[in-house]
């Protein structure tokens, strides 16, 4: 057992009694037992096969700071840059894992737009219904995060209605006062016929390394429309273990696109249960990446349920010495049958020393489904590169303008304009290109 | 404007061009003709500076200044222009960024300023007027999703736009139908000064219609074989290809 879970252990005897929700048996016992399997499970080794690739051995061997407090220091210039600054929204904002009412904009009018520890005080029924549903047992670092976690984003979406502006979720760690290791967690519902948009990011804005274990629980009831936006572009101290788990009844749509542009590691176990007929559930995202960076994307779509659809495209960008993984899981049970998915991982390596470690894993237990998966590692097309440069374009303007152009391809299905453009902003910076090509 | 010397290239160990000659000057129409597999892309290819090949020997000459250590882009800026015999796809990018970029780095290249938005949109309105271009193109991702003839056309439009001193145009008939052959044809024509030339690559006489050539050549096995006025072509059309390769075997 590692220092850091013999730490993490100690330290839930004296957490848990000031825990959001230590009122609550029901919470009480859920975090108990996902301690009790914490415990015999421990931090995952390479040699686990889900573990391979990515070893966390570097990054869990840091002094870090358990139980966190707030920071009132932090003031809205401090944050403004991690926000969407030319939209309204919703703002949720935790720093150190605690709530920060000034900074946020929340609401309980027509809808919930407030915090997890709100949810554990004041709503056992729906903390009894849906926490711990979607996030499966046994699972590590989710029974990590159940055993500690008590605040985070709390969003419900009541039938038939249509949240009026996105909801921005932004979880910063400041940590002055060495490595901090910090644990939140969302639970997000939209009722049936409910839509909401949601934008996500975890932000280290201290110079101390920092590890998040962080955990978000999706329902989409039947006709639900959930589009769910992470942007991932930490600093090199950031360590990110992202598990969201989205449950989808009939019907029901759910985008999740993954923006991933620095951190030193960040590992998005992302997975899509289509537990009811002709749900839709849409996964893509970018990752440009660069010197020392780690990201390793893990996902899992599990057809339940007949005549499902899944999309699945991720594109890859490797510059210096970077690291790549992609493992994606599509699972179609006996009874999906008509499930048609769609799974596609395309990387380019600009670099000798960038690495990409690839892995395709088809599960298929019905006979009449469509599935497709493929995926590519290379390098920029000589051709294009020469008719390019054959029209006047230099060679690097030529290159940056094609792997903008490869990686812009996985944004067709954002939704907000605000955020298309920042993320084309951040594409074209991360690869030294001309903006106007972005547009 | 250009003088090609005994130039030699081969693409791995294959010997491609095998000493070839040619002399182009301002105002002129060159039209280069030939079986297939006989080098015409190739030589449109290392004119405009494709790396792949390797120059094994000769020269070429542009201006008064030797191309060789041209990068394909330093090439554009002098004025050279290659229309594609396959041009490429480039999802994401739209024609109207794309020429725009094209344009204002040739500019940069030449140390000229960047041309003005107005001036730019007013060109790209009557070019693709030229060539009976919908608006809607400028918009579109670049040649994605563009049919055979279409794909041509967006060349001849990008020529319009560069305005070249040389244009090579590399089979720019193929895939083409008949209209759209007159409106491509026409294109080129109104494009044409006392100052600037034309090389048309083709393996039919067809376009050569259209484009009237003062020059023909016919290049074989990597070299120019025959050189003559237009009635050359015609006789290629009348005769194939057979007899130049009889001749030259």
């Amino acid at each position: 057992m590692t220092d850091l879970a013999q730490d993490l252990l100690s330290s839930f005897v004296v957490a848990e009694p000031q825990l959001n929700g230590s009122r609550n048996l029901g919470v009480v016992h859920l975090r108990k037992e996902a301690l009790d399997r914490f415990e015999a499970q421990g931090f995952p080794t390479t040699r686990d096969e889900e573990w391979k690739y990515t070893n966390l051995k570097p990054v869990l061997k840091h002094d870090y700071r358990i139980l966190l407090k707030g920071d009132d220091a932090v003031s809205f210039a401090d944050i403004k840059s991690y926000l969407l600054s030319d939209l309204d929204t919703y703002k949720l904002v935790f720093i150190n894992g605690k709530y920060s009412s000034w900074l946020s904009d929340s609401t309980h009018q027509e809808f919930d737009v407030c915090t997890f520890a709100a949810a554990l005080n004041k709503y056992p029924d729906i903390i009894a219904e849906y926490l711990g549903k979607g996030a499966p047992k046994g699972e590590t670092f989710v029974d990590l995060n159940t055993a500690f976690a008590d605040d985070g984003a709390f969003i419900r979406v009541k039938a038939n209605q249509t949240v009026d502006k996105p909801i921005e979720i932004l979880y910063l760690t400041t940590n002055e006062n060495g490595p901090a290791f910090s644990q939140v967690r969302n639970l997000i519902i939209a009722e049936q016929n409910a839509e909401v948009q949601l934008l996500e990011r975890h932000q280290n804005i201290g110079d101390q390394p920092s590890f998040t274990n962080f955990v978000s629980e999706v329902f989409a009831a039947r006709d639900a429309r959930v589009s769910y936006y992470k942007v991932q572009n930490d600093s090199d101290e950031a360590t990110l273990v992202d598990n969201t788990h989205v449950v989808q009844k009939e019907q029901s749509n759910v985008h999740v696109g993954t923006y991933t542009f620095g951190g030193k590691l960040v590992r998005n176990n992302l997975h899509f249960y289509s537990a009811g007929e002709r749900a839709e559930s849409h996964m893509d995202g970018i990752t440009i990446i660069g010197d020392g960076q780690t990201v390793d994307h893990h996902t899992l779509v599990d057809h339940q349920e007949p005549n499902c659809y899944s999309r699945e495209l991720y594109k890859g960008i490797y510059l210096g010495k970077s690291h790549g993984i992609f493992n994606g899981k599509v699972m179609v049970r006996q009874k999906a049958q008509k499930t048609n998915a769609f799974q596609q991982n395309d990387n380019i390596l600009l670099s000798d020393k960038a690495k990409v470690d690839t892995k395709p894993q088809l599960e298929i237990f019905a006979d009449d489904v469509r599935c497709s998966h493929g995926c590519t590692i290379g390098q920029l097309d000589r051709n294009a590169l020469f008719y390019l440069r054959s029209r006047g374009i230099p060679k690097r303007e030529a290159e940056g303008l094609m792997t903008y152009a490869f990686a812009a391809d996985a944004l067709e299905y954002v939704k907000i304009p605000q955020l298309e453009k920042r993320l084309n902003r951040v594409i074209a910076e991360k690869l030294g290109i001309n903006l106007e090509f972005a547009l | 404007m250009i003088k090609i010397n005994n130039l030699q290239a081969r693409v791995e160990d294959k010997e491609i061009l095998k000493g070839i000659n040619l002399e182009v000057n301002p105002g002129e129409i060159h039209a280069i003709m030939g079986p297939n597999g006989s080098g015409k892309s190739t030589l449109s290819s290392v004119i405009a500076g494709r790396e792949d090949y390797e120059v094994t020997g000769g020269s070429i000459d542009f201006e008064g200044e030797d191309l060789m250590d041209l990068d394909p882009e330093e090439r554009a800026h002098k004025g050279i222009f290659l229309s594609f015999q396959y041009p490429v796809e480039i999802p994401g990018v739209t024609v109207s960024n794309f020429i725009k970029t094209a344009i204002n780095e040739s500019r940069k290249g030449r140390g000229e300023e960047p041309m003005k938005a107005r001036e730019m949109l007013a060109k790209m309105r009557e070019k693709t007027a030229l060539l009976e271009m919908d608006k809607s193109y400028l918009s579109r991702s670049l040649n994605e999703g563009f049919s055979g003839g279409e794909k041509k056309r967006n060349e001849i439009f990008q020529m319009a736009m560069l305005e070249p001193k040389l244009a090579i145009l590399d089979e720019t008939d193929s895939g083409l139908d008949i209209d759209a052959l007159r409106i491509v044809a026409g294109g080129v024509n109104k494009l044409r000064t006392a100052d600037n030339a034309v090389v048309v690559i083709t393996h039919y006489q067809r376009l050569l219609d259209y484009i009237k050539p003062d020059f023909v050549h016919v290049l074989f096995n990597g070299k120019i074989v025959k050189s003559g006025g237009p009635e050359l072509a015609h006789e290629l059309e009348e005769k194939g290809y057979d007899w130049i390769k009889a001749e030259n075997a």
